[in-house]
């Protein structure tokens, strides 16, 4: 028997650093990610793509390729026994391509083979006849009606304005800037990956693969498969990042529909530059903005036109799009809006979801332009943002009111208040410099400008989607066990589960049961969402199972369960001297609770726009200290000052984790990343000419966490993930801008940019 | 694919004339990409990274440095090497990761003969020599003979490049290298000064902005008709713009995805600027 353990601490519990379960296999290599998968009896499987960013297609002849020793199965669009199509919101998207191509890469044909390398030979085998036709890859362009229509739902695939208040209103002073958001790639480090195994008889198959949501996968594979869906089964894989890449689908019904071909386990795999065209981008986009304000630099209106190129198929283009409009205003009151917005059909990479989605474009428009409205006002730009920002129960620009907590004053303010960096030193080491391990820059060659970004966003899934998640908690001889379909993507949830857990029940050891659709929806891993969704869910879980556990002591000890309560890892009665542990008073019994977390019910934007579309918002302040090296255009970025609005910080370590990330993605954008297009064809697909920021382009990153608890979150914490990577790339920028005197009205900043 | 791996030069060219078509691999960091990427599918090659006289270097008595091709470029940034050759160890300074410096070496710059080549500017500055030689017999080919174009050079397929020989030189040197990040990154421009106060002359080679690593002659001659460079303490401001503004005429630099020709012209100019006024700046 076990002995009573009296006050034992609780580890790694809520408020804790606890570390990632998975962060010492990852640092030393032995992580299973899913391109680590391997089966006996396997065949690895790949993808014909169009070298063409659009053409008709006349023929698929893929008899040689057949013939190829080693190749088991050859399959094309006629092979898709269900919808020809998917998509996450419109399912426009071909399986295969059959009568057009419409963007590079796009996806004609797939093969199963014994070896990559025969793989390889098979598709060069496959002649496929193409009538190259010439792109359309202007949305300005594309939208017009006279202009050719690359796809039968049209080239326009969304339009959405909002007209608040008076839109005839002028103020005293007006400032408008056109700008210019270049393609982002999300260039996750983990490739796009998955096994299938077939069922005996080809009646099912279970795919295990490295995604972002795996019963929105379960659902379009299903239909496409003609298979009902719970003869689809979907195992979460290691994945090694995702930022919104793997929402859409990539490779999950041509593994499955290779596997039912042959009835074998199909390995699929992308490389680096396959990955590059198997997985959508951040819409590039062009806003043109216009602020009316008073002369003393109150906001009274705000105009704009936001066209997002959305490239050839639909994904997340009208979420993208409302989530722009709607955050044209960014964190500030603004009582009358003119917004016109338009998601566009190109023959351009398809464009989705990424970190931010929507509002990194509109933040970079709005907070420019109130370094302008600063400018035309003699204020500063900390002074302009203090009179403008929005506080709580303010109206936003789709009538919505803002209920959500909003320290928008309070961001700016201790942001303000972080001491600056240190000059540079006349000795300071070169590797500091712009131009870093180049040696390109002299100390005197080298201006210091300061820049700053302020950003709203909203958290979770908008326009009336119901993305609840799904827990549930077994507790067990003082183990909990936690089930849910969650996807891990790097972000720590398989950290913050635990923790949720060990504070509900009092235990120390926690398992995961594997994360699969063996169990409701958890929803995507994004919109900064899974903390607050699956948080909630496992936190519901969890209650009521000690609900239950209370039931259970109270009833064999005589006591009201009303008077139970869990301290430290015991069962106490909060009015008596009985305390037994949790391990003890779960021998032997299995108490185990499912818990599905809703958010509040949102609705759909009107024809002006109008509605409460959005659950709620966080935001953020940052500002940008960057060392310019005029004559060359190169910049460093030496330091990030931000305060975020976290709500409550459940986990230091995984939150300064999350503000580190985002703000080195939103350096990216500001100054290096950018997927370059010519004419329809990808110029950059690798990582030698697709450049993230190094550690010698990391600045030095100094974060204040404020912590005002949400009450309409289950754990007091808002969504993290997003807002470090928002308004740091405008700061960024405007830091340039201080240096320079040059206007800059496109990211990423070029070096030809700054110097020419 | 069959992969030798011999343990000498000897056990190398025995390899080389059993298949004359072998692909030769040192580092490894330009080959193993262009397998990656199935732009070349070599059926044989030879990996020379075993063989000990390729990784050794040695002052000679003549005050020259000789490198064997297969030193991988961290031993560059530090000790002697550094302290005699300190362009060169700026230049290995700008290549890739850690990792790749640790792999990556002279003999595959030079194998490979991209323009965007680090190391290449160096040895363009310095007049190296680059050793070859062949089962029978081995010849020494100036570095301005060597590099034929954009990836495309003088070694004989029955040839392994075996080093080079540079001078050290008195008087300052320097490398600088234009990137759109400030490490690991593939050249957008570059350029090696080296003053060579024994001659009264000073070397002026750009990477990244032609077929080939581009010296500047004419803006050479020039600057040595302006100022005393053996003597000279300190240099005029209009001087060494006008030294950068020359240099800038004499690059050949295109548009492509990483820059614009424009832009690379005009930073060839101002890194030529800078680092003649490093040189005689005390």
């Amino acid at each position: 028997m076990s002995t009573v353990k009296q006050d034992t601490r609780l580890r790694d519990i809520l408020g804790t650093s606890a570390l990632r379960p998975d962060g010492v296999a990852k640092v030393m290599g032995s992580f299973s990610f899913s391109s680590d998968m391997w089966a006996e009896n396997m065949l690895w499987g790949a993808t014909l793509r169009s070298p063409h960013p659009y053409a008709r297609i006349i023929s698929i002849d893929t008899t040689a390729a057949l013939l190829i020793s080693g190749v088991s199965a050859v399959i094309t669009a006629q092979d898709v026994p269900g919808k020809a199509t998917y998509g996450l919101i419109s399912a426009d998207q071909p399986v295969f391509a059959s009568e057009f191509v419409r963007y590079m890469g796009e996806p004609v044909a797939a093969i199963a083979a014994d070896h990559p390398e025969t793989c390889r030979r098979a598709l060069a085998a496959i002649i496929v006849n193409y009538e190259v036709l010439a792109p359309v890859v202007d949305p300005e362009l594309a939208m017009l009606a006279t202009t050719e229509q690359i796809h039968p739902d049209g080239n326009l695939i969304r339009h959405q304005k909002i007209i608040c208040g008076d839109p005839q209103i002028s103020g005293d002073i007006t400032v408008e800037g056109h700008y210019t958001i270049g393609m982002q790639d999300q260039a996750f480090l983990g490739l796009e990956a998955a096994m299938a195994f077939p069922d005996s008889g080809g009646k099912g198959v279970e795919l295990h693969i490295a995604t972002q949501w795996l019963h929105e996968d379960r659902g379009q594979i299903a239909a496409c498969l003609k298979l009902p869906e719970d003869n689809v089964r979907l195992v979460l894989g290691g994945v090694g990042g995702a930022f919104g890449a793997r929402e859409d689908i990539s490779l999950q019904v041509h593994c499955c529909l290779l596997a039912l071909h042959t009835g074998r386990p199909i390995k699929m795999q992308y490389s680096r530059e396959e990955s590059f065209f198997g997985h959508v981008h951040r819409h590039p986009a062009k806003i043109w903005m216009k602020h009316h304000a008073t002369k003393e630099g109150k906001i009274v209106k705000v105009e704009s036109r936001m066209v997002f190129d959305g490239g050839a198929y639909t994904s997340t283009s009208p979420a993208v799009l409302i989530n722009g409009i709607t955050h044209t205003q960014g964190p500030y009151q603004c009582d009358n809006a003119v917004v016109d917005g338009y998601a566009v059909r190109t023959n351009n990479p398809p464009c989705g979801a990424m970190r931010g989605f929507g509002v990194v474009q509109a933040c970079f428009a709005h907070e420019s332009q109130m370094d302008k409205l600063a400018q035309a006002c003699g204020l500063s730009p900390v002074e302009v943002r203090l009179i403008n920002a929005m506080h709580t129960g303010d109206k936003l620009i789709t009538g919505q009111a803002m209920e959500s907590v909003a320290p928008v004053e309070r961001c700016i303010r201790e942001t303000d208040a972080i001491p600056m960096p240190e000059p540079l030193a006349a000795n300071a080491n070169v590797l500091e410099f712009p131009g870093g391990s180049g040696r390109t820059a002299d100390r005197q060659n080298i201006v210091r400008g300061i820049g700053w970004g302020v950003s709203m966003k909203n958290l979770m899934y908008s326009e009336g989607f119901d993305d609840y998640a799904t827990a549930r908690c077994t507790l067990s001889n003082g183990i909990a066990s936690l089930k849910f379909a969650t996807s891990e993507v790097g972000q720590g949830f398989v950290t913050l589960a635990p923790q949720i857990a060990r504070s509900v029940l009092g235990v120390d050891d926690v398992v995961f049961e594997t994360s699969d659709t063996q169990i409701g929806s958890a929803g995507s891993t994004s919109a900064s969402r899974q903390t607050w969704m699956s948080g909630g869910a496992v936190d519901g879980a969890c209650r009521l199972v000690r609900e239950r556990l209370f039931e259970h002591v109270g009833e064999l000890h005589n006591i009201d369960p009303i008077r139970l309560m869990i301290e430290h890892t015991d069962v106490i009665d909060t009015i008596g001297t009985f305390r037994i542990s949790v391990t003890e008073a779960t021998q032997g019994i299995t108490l185990s609770e499912t818990f599905e977390h809703h958010h509040r019910k949102t609705e759909d934007l009107d024809a002006n726009g109008q509605g409460n579309c959005h659950v709620a918002f966080a935001f953020v302040a940052h500002r940008a200290v960057v060392d310019v090296d005029i004559e060359l255009g190169l910049v460093k970025v030496v330091q990030i000052a931000t305060a975020q609005d976290v709500g409550r910080v459940l986990n230091p370590l995984s939150a300064i984790g999350q503000i580190e990330g985002g703000i080195a993605q939103g350096l990216g954008l500001a100054v290096m990343e950018e997927i370059i297009m010519d004419n329809g064809r990808v110029k950059n697909p690798s990582f030698t000419d697709y450049l993230l920021p190094t550690a010698l382009d990391a600045p030095s990153v100094v974060a204040i966490m404020i912590e005002e608890p949400e009450p309409q979150a289950p754990l007091g914490a808002k969504g993290i993930g997003e807002p470090p990577c928002i308004s740091v790339t405008p700061a960024i920028v405007a830091a340039i801008r201080a240096a320079t005197g040059k206007a800059l009205s496109r990211v990423p900043v070029r070096p030809q940019d700054i110097c020419l | 694919m069959t992969v030798a791996v011999p343990l000498s030069l000897i056990e190398a060219f025995d390899e080389l004339a059993r298949t004359p078509d072998a692909r030769l691999i040192q580092g490894g960091t330009d080959l193993m990409v262009e397998i990656n990427f199935n732009h070349v599918k070599p059926v044989d090659v030879i990996a020379l990274r075993r063989i000990k006289e390729l990784r050794t270097w040695q002052v000679n008595s003549n005050n020259t440095i000789t490198i064997g091709s297969g030193v991988p470029y961290q031993e560059m940034e530090v000790g002697q090497l550094k302290e005699l050759l300190p362009a060169l160890a700026e230049a290995a300074r700008t290549v890739g990761s850690p990792q790749i410096r640790a792999a990556g070496t002279l003999g595959g710059n030079l194998g490979t003969c991209s323009p965007a080549g680090d190391g290449l500017p160096v040895l363009f500055a310095l007049d190296a020599i680059v050793h070859l030689q062949s089962l029978k017999s081995s010849r020494d080919l100036s570095i301005h003979e060597f590099m034929l174009g954009v990836k495309r050079n003088a070694r004989h397929t029955n040839e392994i490049i075996t080093g080079v020989t540079v001078p050290v030189l008195d008087g300052w040197q320097g490398y600088a290298k234009v990137g759109v990040r400030n490490a690991m990154v593939i050249s957008v421009a570059s350029a090696c000064l080296a003053v060579d106060k024994k001659n009264n002359s000073v070397r002026i080679a750009l990477g990244a902005v032609g077929p080939t690593i581009i010296r500047c002659r004419d803006a050479e001659s020039w600057l040595v008709q302006q100022l005393d460079l053996t003597s000279a303490t300190s240099i005029d401001t209009t001087i060494a713009q006008e030294f950068g503004r020359r240099v800038a005429l004499e690059s050949k630099p295109i548009d492509d995805h990483r820059s614009t020709a424009e832009y690379r012209r005009h930073a060839v100019g101002v890194l030529a600027q800078r680092l003649i006024t490093r040189a005689y700046t005390s």
